[in-house]
């Protein structure tokens, strides 16, 4: 079984790349949605709620398939600098999924606002209100949104580069479908193993 | 560093660039989509920047209707509006109300007698988890058409030159009715006497599905006696506060909620028109004021009166205020509760 072991499981490919495009979505929705008066403001923040909240309940069943069935080894080739970088995005990837709409939630708490996530359905509060917890969740939110904007882009230039210059079959194992026949990298990463 | 498995004719310096593009393209769109390459684009930071009088914000306070006092009590439906919408704020019975009277001012400590605008924002919460948020004015109408109108009218306020507001006034008349009444002169000497007007146009739906465009007004029980701004500032900086305590200290006071149909073609777009007077208009309950308490220590102080808060039952129309005003209130809310230690409750104050 060699051949699964290569890549994640197609529940994992099938949640990393629903999850891609939602959460990429959720970033320009927020960024876009605080930069305007227009009436798509409010459309754009009816959204972003119970998408956070998608992206929060994804992010959990993840969490618990990537402890259920793990995931491929990287190359025994790749330099440490590289797998060190590639462990700790990852680590910083899944807080972040799972922190966001936490914080999201916490802080329309902290602010008293009804946490709405659908028309007539609200979600209840997850914190008090206080001016103070709502200023620094506010500042967490925005920040940790660009965080994440600029992780997913090192995200997507590590991906390209497994894929296009090492092609050492990291991207591979995360391809939504098998992108070529057994190469020499898999060889060498099952060797590896 | 090693390249195993490169394919022959493929060049890494190729591969390379097209990292960079795809990396450079996503962060450009990103750019774009926040406004960072678009400067004309009206941001809610630039409408909330704009509101700043000339000395600064007032910090850890709302960046307009800066100066205010906090009320609760309830709001007693009729069951009237029950016709008309099917949130559970219109259904017979009692519930609990919080609000703010406050001045259409940027500044914390403006004289009450030097303001025109007088507002109030207002919650009512009912049992099945919902809120109504709704922030009036004294004013019949709005100054202007749009959002962007309203930036401009507050950058020519603020502009040095003195025909600012002569040029915005002619590329803007709607702002001739706003101006007639700024200019009346018909000032009372209470918050109680004042008519609020949502002036924004909401749509509502009762249990059957059927929609009607509305505004809506809270109209005052107590006689409203005209009184100059000049009288008025005799009784001090904070008169229409100081009354506003007492008078309530002697009793409640109380305001008829008035919801105003729409007819087909009716500007609803646009709260700087009036509505014909005939339109039909149902009274859906009293607003009874049991208590005041001063901001610093009450409970408005944190609320962010955002009109755009409401029940099922109520949304919001075609008038473009509703959402600007709500991006706009949450800038002012996300400055001022990080600004809190600028703006000390009395309680902390008291006890050193």
């Amino acid at each position: 079984m060699i051949a699964d072991h290569k890549r994640f499981s197609a529940l994992q490919r099938l949640l990393h790349w629903l999850m891609a495009v939602c959460i990429l979505a959720m970033l320009f929705i927020g960024v876009g949605m605080v930069s305007t008066v227009m009436p798509k403001y409010l459309t754009l923040v009816s959204i972003h709620k119970p998408l956070g909240i998608a992206i929060l309940i994804l992010a959990v069943i993840r969490l618990v398939v990537r402890l259920r069935y793990g995931a491929p080894s990287l190359p025994a080739d790749l330099p440490e600098p590289m797998k060190l970088a590639a462990v700790l995005s990852h680590y910083a990837l899944y807080i972040l999924m799972i922190a966001m709409p936490l914080i999201g939630w916490a802080m329309l708490s902290a602010a008293a606002y009804p946490v709405v996530l659908f028309a007539g359905v609200n979600l209840p509060p997850i914190l008090p209100q206080s001016d103070r917890l709502h200023a620094l969740l506010w500042g967490a939110h925005v920040y940790l949104a660009f965080v994440f904007f600029a992780l997913i882009l090192m995200h997507v230039a590590a991906a390209l580069f497994h894929a296009l210059v090492r092609r050492d079959g990291v991207f591979d194992a995360m391809a939504p479908v098998p992108t070529r026949k057994v190469a020499p990298a898999d060889r060498k990463v099952a060797a590896a193993e | 560093m090693t390249q195993p498995n490169r394919s022959p004719g493929r060049s890494v310096f190729g591969s390379l660039v097209l990292i960079a593009v795809v990396v450079g393209g996503g962060a450009a769109a990103f750019a774009y989509t926040a406004g960072w390459l678009s400067p004309n684009r009206l941001t809610p930071d630039k409408l909330v920047n704009a509101l700043a009088p000339p000395t600064g914000a007032a910090l850890g306070h709302r960046r307009n209707h800066a100066k205010g006092i906090c009320f609760t009590g309830t709001f007693e439906a009729n069951g009237a509006g029950s016709a008309l919408s099917r949130a559970e704020v219109f259904s017979r019975g009692t519930y609990p109300a919080l609000g703010r009277f406050n001045l259409g001012t940027a500044d914390a400590n403006a004289p009450d007698a030097t303001v025109r605008v007088r507002g109030m924002g207002l919650r009512v919460s009912t049992p099945d988890g919902h809120e109504w948020r709704t922030a009036m004015i004294n004013a019949p109408v709005f100054p202007v058409s749009t959002p962007q109108a309203f930036y401009a009218l507050l950058l020519a306020s603020a502009s040095k030159d003195p025909d600012a507001m002569k040029t915005f006034a002619a590329a803007h008349p709607e702002f001739a009715d706003f101006a007639a009444w700024n200019g009346n002169g018909s000032w009372t000497g209470s918050y109680a006497e004042e008519r609020y007007n949502s002036l924004d146009s909401f749509v509502v739906t009762n249990s059957a599905g059927a929609d009607k465009t509305v505004r809506w007004s809270l109209l005052p029980a107590a006689q409203p006696i005209a009184v100059s701004p000049e009288e008025l500032a005799k009784g001090g900086p904070d008169v229409l506060e100081q009354e506003i305590t007492e008078r309530v200290q002697r009793g409640p006071i109380s305001f008829s909620l008035v919801v105003t149909i729409a007819n087909p073609g009716d500007p609803t777009a646009d709260p700087s028109k009036a509505w014909p007077e005939d339109r039909r208009t149902v009274d859906v309950g009293t607003l009874v004021v049991q208590q005041i308490e001063a901001e610093p220590n009450g409970p408005c102080r944190d609320i962010n009166f955002d009109p755009t808060v409401l029940p099922p039952g109520i949304r919001t129309s075609d008038d473009p205020f509703p959402a600007a005003r709500s991006a706009a209130y949450a800038v002012s809310y996300d400055r001022r509760t990080a600004e809190a230690s600028d703006y000390p409750r009395t309680a902390a104050v008291a006890k050193p």
